[in-house]
């Protein structure tokens, strides 16, 4: 079996996996496990569930880490690593590749020091000079919380928090968390890390300011103020958005009920492709305790042992319930949707200015009419933000689904040896 | 150039030499040279934006090697590094 | 009013140039597109304008729209780059065949030069070492056919033609087309389709002949021509099930666009990996350096082929008033004008400017 990511979804599918008796090879593009929200931290370490739960999955699986997927044939997946190509084959396949951050556009975007809010987390643990910076941390949902709290640890000067949901419906929330002690404890000691720092509510950043650099930012407050913000980094996250690209390269189908598609999966987290589960954020935006629950059941059921699949269903649903009301809780204001200017670059990787986007009713019509989308991310951050917008929907992903060594794609039917698992 | 015991790596950013923890990934060591990892199209600085790899706009040439995503690359002892490349 | 000049099924960069010089020609014209202007095999070609010399029909089509592309050399969104095209050589005795190449070419007025090893390295130092030279035509250029198809028919339209586009024609009727909605259009018909020419005309079916592109991130200048293979024309006008063929085109964004493969009965949009990897084969055969670049996307597109490899462009025999104007192969970029100016000419009455002879739908006609 090969699972596919390793964050909390996949680490706890591998695990599964494995104690069930089958080979398992554990793939992640990153150099260590933990994927996003167990993301490594040069100076604080893996925090301590991500600590066992790593350990517990490398003792039972392979780890094929710094590998990219970048195309898949039956029963097959390409790898690309630095040091060159591989194919694996698989039986069965867990899908836990996760979810990656939605960057709206706003004037000033483009300016370096703006960086997604999970983006700038990453980059910190990973070494990115953050001690003495002033940061504004924007955007929505507890996650800002989470990476304010980081960033600070860090040495950051965090200048404000800025929540864009409603003061009444975030305090709400944060009374129907009486009801979980757990998160509610954990949302505590985050209160307290942020001890002296601003979280204000019903604002959003209007744009960002600097020459060469962010410098400024503009803020929307709830009376309909504007005020500047000096910083040196602005950190503003609206959310996640699954990746789906592989699972629609296998040929799974997609729910494409919002904006933004997940992976559709039946009560026992089978894609609508034989022998591919799918479990964590590729599923559905659902949180790092859902997708450590979905890692085992998918784990468990692709291996046909159903009945203990079976026994974590309540506490999956319970576990995507509380996802679902976060999401209703911190829902977008329909204002960020409208913060881009006619001038304001939407694809990043071609400067396709939103204005260049008018007249054009899809996304491939607009691609080759304006080059949208055409650029090395394959049309994701702009896709995202269109889709969210409204306007097109997301474009659909093929092969190969991230850029790829020439080499890769010339040797990967010749010298290279196969890599089998069960 | 070479890594020293205090676990840092020493590595070139345009010709200038900086240091990061052993560990951290080559955008770490971009940012202590220069917010400018690369332009757009029409000339503009860039700098990442997602930070997980996704966005393509931290790429930088490493060892004469175009297109790398600074944010997915380890930093290793005397690599050399160009930005605005 | 539901009369007209000519109705034209179909708007790739073929009908999109024949509903422009229709119009041009003060023809009353519709144009019916169920998708995208310029949106089927036009979107995925590789927009180089080529002189291929080894058919003396198709050279004469070519030289004959080529010099109607100059027309396009300063719009912007054509993004004609004049890069010129450089045939290679792998083995000497593959030299022996260009002095006949650069004759022919010279007799139709195109100009082209004899490269040695020596000069091939240095017009392109990527170039592997050992090859043995080649053919310079300095004049060929690449295009961005979408929007040259988009350019025409914006052109039509302001001189009155009428567009239809998100409708589809449901079958062919005495005098004209009904279309998918139930309306009827009288007049001259002209089936610019492409590959879907049989679903309208099953006498003259097509062949989709599947190629596959790769396109790379931005390395500017390592590529200064369009680079192919010299065995490129048996690929082309071979009938081999697949065949792979060295094609690498620098396009104005610095992004390499390589290809070139063939072949027929493939069902599928999607890419093979497999005839990739074939096709990167043989390209890094040339170009060792391609190695180390960044591929951003694959894709496919289908050429509509024809028994011989020549398009039609003419009247449907036993018909009156329907006309064909499709099955171009690998060349329908370069042909696209001239074939739209030969087509119209025959509609009128008009002497056309080259003999049309050898692409009258009459030659397949069971």
């Amino acid at each position: 079996m090969l699972v596919c990511g390793a964050g909390p979804a996949g680490l706890a599918a591998a695990r599964a996996a494995a104690s069930q008796g089958v080979r398992v090879g554990l793939i992640d593009a990153q150099p260590r496990p933990g994927g996003q929200v167990w993301r490594h931290d040069l100076r604080f370490g893996t925090p301590g569930p991500a600590r066992r739960a790593v350990a517990a999955a490398l003792a039972g699986a392979d780890w094929l880490g710094g590998a990219s997927i970048v195309a898949a044939e039956p029963g097959e997946l390409l790898l690309e690593r630095a040091d060159g190509a591989a194919r694996v084959r698989y039986a069965r396949l867990v899908l836990a590749t996760g979810a990656r951050e939605l960057l709206l556009p706003f004037p000033g975007w483009t300016l370096p020091g703006v960086t997604g809010a999970g983006g700038l987390q990453a980059l910190v643990k990973q070494g990115w000079p953050i001690a003495g910076r002033r940061v504004v941390v924007a955007g929505s949902g507890p996650l800002l919380l989470a990476v304010a709290a980081g960033l600070r640890r860090h040495g950051a000067h965090i200048v404000a928090i800025l929540e864009q949901a409603p003061a009444a419906r975030v305090r709400a929330f944060a009374w129907s968390l009486v009801a979980s002690p757990a998160t509610a404890a954990q949302a505590l000691r985050l209160r307290l890390a942020l001890v002296g720092v601003p979280y204000r509510c019903g604002e959003f950043v209007q744009a960002a300011h600097g020459d060469g650099r962010v410098q400024a930012v503009t803020i929307h407050t709830p009376r309909g103020r504007l005020q500047r913000l000096e910083c040196e980094q602005l950190a503003v996250g609206y959310g996640l958005v699954p990746n789906v690209e592989l699972a629609q390269l296998l040929g799974c189908r997609l729910d494409r009920s919002g904006p933004h598609a997940s992976v559709a999966t039946d009560a026992r987290l089978r894609t609508s492709t034989p022998e591919i589960y799918a479990a964590g954020e590729v599923r559905g935006v659902g949180g790092a305790a859902a997708a450590r629950i979905e890692g085992v059941i998918a784990g468990l059921a692709a291996c046909g042992a159903d009945a203990a699949a079976e026994r974590l269903r309540g506490a999956q649903l319970r576990a995507r319930r509380f996802a679902a009301e976060v999401a209703r809780c911190f829902s977008l204001d329909a204002r960020l949707y409208t913060l881009a200017a006619p001038e304001t670059i939407v694809c990043r990787c071609e400067d396709v200015p939103f204005a260049a986007l008018a007249g054009y009713g899809d996304a491939r019509a607009a691609k080759l009419a304006t080059r949208c989308g055409m650029g090395a991310c394959q049309g994701r951050i702009c896709g995202d933000a269109l889709a969210a917008l409204g306007r097109y929907a997301q474009p659909a992903a093929a092969a190969p689904v991230f850029p790829v060594r020439l080499a890769t794609l010339t040797d990967i039917w010749s010298e290279s040896q196969p890599v089998t698992s069960t | 150039m070479a890594v020293n015991g205090a676990g840092q790596i020493h590595l070139e950013i345009d010709g200038v030499a900086v240091s990061v923890p052993e560990g951290a990934n080559v955008a770490a060591a971009v940012a202590r040279a220069t917010p400018a990892f690369r332009r757009g199209t029409q000339g503009g600085i860039r700098g990442p934006l997602c930070g997980m790899g996704v966005c393509f706009e931290c790429r930088v040439r490493i060892d004469a090697c175009d297109h790398q995503r600074a944010c997915m690359v380890p930093a290793r002892a005397g690599m050399r590094v160009q930005t605005l490349a | 009013m539901s009369s007209f000049d000519l109705i034209v099924v179909g708007l790739g960069l073929v009908g999109a140039a024949c509903v422009d010089a229709a119009a041009a020609a003060g023809l009353r014209v519709v144009a019916i597109e169920p998708g995208g202007i310029g949106g089927g095999a036009t979107a995925a070609a590789m927009g180089h304008l080529v002189a291929m010399d080894d058919d003396p029909a198709e050279l004469a089509l070519s030289r004959y729209s080529l010099a109607l592309w100059e027309e396009f050399a300063d719009l912007p969104q054509a993004q004609f780059s004049r890069c010129g095209t450089l045939w290679i050589a792998r083995q000497e005795r593959e030299l022996d065949l260009i002095d006949a190449k650069i004759a022919r070419l010279a007799d139709v007025g195109i100009a082209a030069c004899r490269i040695d090893a020596a000069q091939l390295l240095s017009l392109e130092p990527a170039l592997s070492a050992g090859l043995a030279g080649g053919m310079l035509v300095p004049a060929d250029a690449v295009v961005y056919p979408p929007a040259v198809a988009q350019f025409l028919v914006d052109r039509a339209a302001a001189r009155g033609a009428t567009l239809m586009q998100g409708r589809r024609v449901g079958a062919l009727q005495g005098g004209g087309v009904i279309l998918d909605d139930g309306t009827s259009l009288q007049g001259p018909t002209l089936l610019t389709t492409g590959c879907a020419l049989g679903e309208l005309l099953p006498q003259l079916a097509l062949r989709a002949r599947k190629g596959h592109l790769v396109i790379t991130d931005r390395y500017p200048r390592i590529v200064h021509h369009q680079l192919l293979e010299l065995g490129y024309a048996a690929s082309a006008h071979g009938s081999l099930a697949t065949s792979v063929a060295f094609n690498v085109q620098p396009r104005p964004t610095g992004q390499l666009l390589i290809g070139s493969s063939r072949e027929f009965d493939s069902t599928t949009t999607a890419a093979s990996l497999p005839m990739v990897r074939r096709m990167l084969a043989r390209a890094v055969e040339f170009l060792p350096g391609l190695r180390t670049l960044q591929a951003l996307r694959i894709w496919t597109g289908f050429r509509p082929t024809t028994a011989d490899g020549r398009p039609y462009i003419g009247a449907v025999p036993d018909r009156r008033d329907l006309w064909v104007a499709a099955g171009h192969e690998g060349l329908g970029i370069t042909t696209a004008l001239g074939s739209a100016r030969l087509l119209v000419d025959q509609l009128l009455g008009r002497v056309p400017q080259i003999d049309p002879t050898p692409y009258l739908p009459a030659r397949a006609w069971p």
